[in-house]
């Protein structure tokens, strides 16, 4: 039987060490909503979603309620539009109206955000393709609860330049045409490679077109629970010790992801996809990974020793992770958005932190270049450059990478940007001022690369 | 709802087992067990719970509670056990 220490420990990790389920995400196929008129598509989808996720808001508060752990989020992601509108988007303008029609379901059923305004484009990109990249922009400047991701490239397929080089691009404009909130719409837009097709956590989220007609995937957090453990168990102690105290912890968490997502699952009548492990960072005091990293022994995230302190922080959560969940994926790593962390905040206010290190740390975890701020005046071809190189790393290592950069229009280097909510808010980053645009100006490709001499 | 862990945290005074069990009594739900301790200075109370014969909804009853420990300055929560079973037990 559950002794009161064991009750306890669970209540203070809720109610002092910000443990919460960070989504329940429902993905929804919306292949079948494909027509060749584009007025019955958005009917098709509308009513589709309404038909699978009208309690998904009132299920996942109560199941909050009744388990007494936060459900913060309750999303939706859907079949990447570029596949559901092929047959009826004629133009860019065709697209931007899609995506109202979603921004309109997501507020009628209450998710805060719905994610699948998507290509995956890793070796080639249709004519649907390239016109709701190209949409983008309007896209994210005409909705708001809409997140916009592209796929550029995989392992098993190299890396699509031509995408990558108008990704540089349509970032940009995005900035542009969301300017007079510094530039927000490039919040909800993430560039990535090896996207999985279950992933909970926006902006990458979409329901990819291996999945079922419906599923739940839940999204787990924690990062102050581990911080917590680490401080109050963990000082001056071996690696052992360390990471056995992650893994125990992540356990933990994982198994309140997993009860949430079962439950979740059967009350609304959707099957069960997966848990994501990921320690997910929100801007509150004590939500942070950069915390961690800090309990683990470094100064501040950035110094030397950081990407191992990431690797092994990474790896004991999977760890942890898979003993507690026997279905995982999406991206299950540990996030290290910039503006979404108030520790990534004030390494990068130290001077701790550059994207170059941020890039190093991404070898070895999930996700990319998050919610990185970046002058204004940044030429597409240094975003694309940027693009590819955590596109090349994800290729080559065979996981997942990502970019969600903002070059906030009008804001210089040291400047500072808000964004609001669990977006946060953020230094604007050093940008390297050498050029790659010849590099970026060459068509077509790079191959897949080749799976063995690994060095 | 079948078992549930109600707990109390705050300042021990008169009549907080007292209110909490009349509370329970009225809505039909039984006390499995009762365990309790001084953490910090402060009253922290556990009781495992069976509301299987309870036809209120459980929203209801938690809110109830909750209310009722603001009445004596307390926490009164009321949460379904599975969490505290899947989180500490393999």
């Amino acid at each position: 039987m559950i002794n009161i220490s064991e009750v306890l420990e669970t209540n203070k990790m809720i109610l002092e060490e910000n443990l919460d389920v960070r989504t329940i995400t429902m993905g929804i196929s919306l292949l079948d909503c494909a027509d060749s008129s584009l007025a019955k598509t958005c009917d098709g989808v509308r009513r589709k979603l309404e038909r699978f996720a009208k309690n998904l808001v009132r299920t996942g508060d109560e199941i909050g309620r009744e388990f007494g752990v936060p459900v913060v989020n309750k999303r939706i992601s859907v079949t990447p539009v570029a596949v559901v509108g092929a047959a009826c988007c004629r133009r860019s303008a065709d697209f931007v109206r899609l995506a109202k029609a979603l921004d309109r379901s997501a507020k009628e059923l209450g998710v805060n955000f719905i994610g699948g305004y998507s290509a995956v484009v890793s070796k080639g990109m249709t004519p649907a393709d390239e016109m709701l990249i190209r949409s983008i922009p309007d896209a994210m400047a005409a909705t708001e609860r809409v997140c916009s991701s592209v796929n550029v490239g995989s392992t098993k397929t190299g890396i699509d330049m031509d995408a990558v080089r108008l990704m540089g691009e349509i970032v940009k404009e995005t900035a542009a045409k969301t300017k007079s909130r510094d530039s927000i719409g490039c919040a909800k837009l993430v560039v990535l490679c090896n996207a999985p097709d279950d992933n909970p956590f926006m902006a990458g989220a979409f329901h990819g077109v291996t999945e079922g007609d419906a599923v739940i995937n839940v999204g787990v957090s924690g990062p102050g629970v581990v911080n917590y453990v680490l401080k109050s168990t963990c000082r001056g102690e071996s690696f052992e010790t360390l990471c056995e105290t992650v893994k125990r912890t992540a356990f933990k968490i994982t198994r309140v992801g997993q009860l949430v997502a079962q439950e979740a699952s059967r009350r609304l009548g959707v099957p069960f996809g997966i848990i994501d492990l990921s320690l997910a960072p929100t801007p509150a005091v004590g939500d942070s990974v950069a915390d961690i990293l800090k309990e683990i022994g470094l100064e501040h995230p950035g110094a030397p020793g950081t990407t191992a302190a990431l690797a092994l922080l990474n790896d004991q959560v999977k760890k942890g992770g898979v003993m507690a969940s026997s279905y995982v994926g999406g991206l299950s790593g540990a996030f290290i958005p910039v503006s979404e962390d108030q520790g990534m905040i004030d390494a990068v206010n130290a001077g701790a932190l550059t994207i170059e290190k941020l890039e190093a740390m991404t070898c070895v975890c999930s996700v990319g270049l998050d919610m990185i701020a970046v002058p204004g005046d940044t030429p597409a071809s240094s975003i694309s450059g940027i693009i590819a190189d955590e596109a090349a790393i994800g290729m080559v290592n065979q996981k997942t990478t990502a970019v969600r950069i903002i070059p906030v229009a009008g804001k210089r280097e040291g400047e500072n940007v808000e964004f609001g909510g669990l977006l946060g808010h953020a230094p604007v980053m050093k940008v390297s001022r050498f050029s790659c645009e010849k590099f970026i100006a060459r068509r077509g490709r790079i191959p897949a690369p080749i799976h063995s001499f690994k060095n | 709802m079948d078992k549930a862990i109600i707990t109390v945290v705050g300042k021990d005074t008169v009549g907080i087992i007292a209110k909490t069990s009349a509370y329970l009594a009225r809505n039909a739900i039984n006390i499995l067990d009762i365990s309790q301790t001084v953490v910090g200075g402060y009253f922290n109370m556990m009781m495992i719970v069976d509301a299987s014969a309870c036809d209120r909804p459980f929203d209801a009853i938690a809110r109830g509670l909750s209310k009722l420990g603001a009445g004596m300055g307390l926490e009164i929560r009321c949460q379904k056990s599975e969490i505290f079973e899947k989180m500490h037990r393999v």
